[in-house]
């Protein structure tokens, strides 16, 4: 049976994290589309698409087959490394210590390097098209990949948290296909923000189930650790902001 | 060849962005571990040398990366 205490926070965690990832392979995607034509830029996502489906397929049966406790444990050491570098990035920004990601700057960034491409290699472009429209969609498909299999695998919650991330897939790819824009004003720091306390709080759960920790609480402790995380990134926001301001002076 | 490295680059990244967090964190863990072995009926000390190390390092590296930014 599937505890809510534990899928609710799977699923939003898998959700959120894979709408930061997809936005940012459409804004990609997008500039590939609009310089190069649609073709190379989906035929570049639907073979990173079938790439990732590919890895996902070959890595559950792997997965069954892996001492719980190990698994527990090294999920939640990569877990909480990759939760605690997105929170230390988004509380950098919410900060004003580096500057927020802007999808905008991003897709004009990407425009020119295509354009700059179509002027040296013309014969070769629409591969080169291609090949930018596939990596975007793998290094950030691998990303989702990631946090659905570590937020699901240590509780039988690949199902619920899959769910989460496609979702969060189809509405970005809707979205951004009706407006043909990337998608700017998705409050990417915002949701990195919640996205890596929510990673930083499974990971440090399963790391302690993986050597038998007794939570008190129990699967209740994920959410005790995610208001800990989040209450010390607002303070550390606000301690950045403050010694950055001295640093200045 | 280039592009391979690049990418096996940008895996790893996924992971590592700074150094000296990732490394003070896996040294935090690997803290927990010891400490969950050596003493397993006190394995809920090792739960707080977990949580409360990472909470700590996350703050002093956020700390000092925005002392660092703002004074170059």
């Amino acid at each position: 049976m599937m505890i809510w205490t534990v899928a609710a926070p799977a699923i939003s965690a898998a959700f959120l994290s894979s709408l930061v990832e997809a936005v940012e392979a459409l804004t990609i995607v997008l500039a590939v589309g609009t310089v190069r034509g649609w073709r190379p830029a989906g035929l570049g996502a639907l073979v990173g698409l079938v790439l990732l489906a590919l890895i996902v397929l070959a890595l559950g049966p792997l997965l069954d087959r892996v001492p719980l406790h190990l698994l527990q444990l090294a999920i939640g050491v990569l877990l909480l490394l990759f939760g605690i570098r997105w929170l230390r990035k988004a509380i950098l920004r919410a900060a004003g210590v580096i500057p927020l990601h802007d999808e905008t700057i991003a897709y004009a960034a990407e425009t020119a390097q295509l354009r700059e491409q179509q002027r040296r290699y013309k014969a070769r472009l629409d591969w080169l098209a291609a090949l930018a429209s596939f990596k975007a969609v793998v290094l950030e498909g691998l990303e989702v990949v990631f946090i659905v299999i570590a937020v699901g695998a240590g509780r039988g919650l690949i199902i619920p948290a899959s769910i989460g991330a496609i979702a969060a897939c189809v509405l970005v790819a809707g979205v951004g296909f009706a407006v043909h824009q990337p998608l700017a004003r998705v409050p990417e720091n915002a949701l990195k923000f919640t996205v890596g306390v929510m990673l930083s709080a499974f990971g440090v759960f399963w790391i302690g189930e993986g050597i038998g920790v007794p939570w008190p609480g129990e699967d209740m402790a994920i959410i005790a650790f995610a208001a800990l995380f989040l209450l010390v990134a607002l303070v550390a926001v606000a301690l950045a902001r403050r010694r950055g301001t001295e640093a200045l002076r | 060849m280039s592009a391979l490295m690049s990418l096996l680059r940008q895996l790893a990244g996924l992971f590592v962005d700074d150094g000296w967090l990732a490394f003070a964190i896996l040294c935090i863990i690997a803290l927990a571990v010891v400490l969950a072995l050596l003493t397993p009926r006190l394995s809920l000390a090792a739960g707080a040398v977990l949580l409360f190390g990472c909470l700590g390092v996350l703050l002093v590296n956020v700390i000092r990366a925005a002392q660092h930014e703002r004074g170059l």
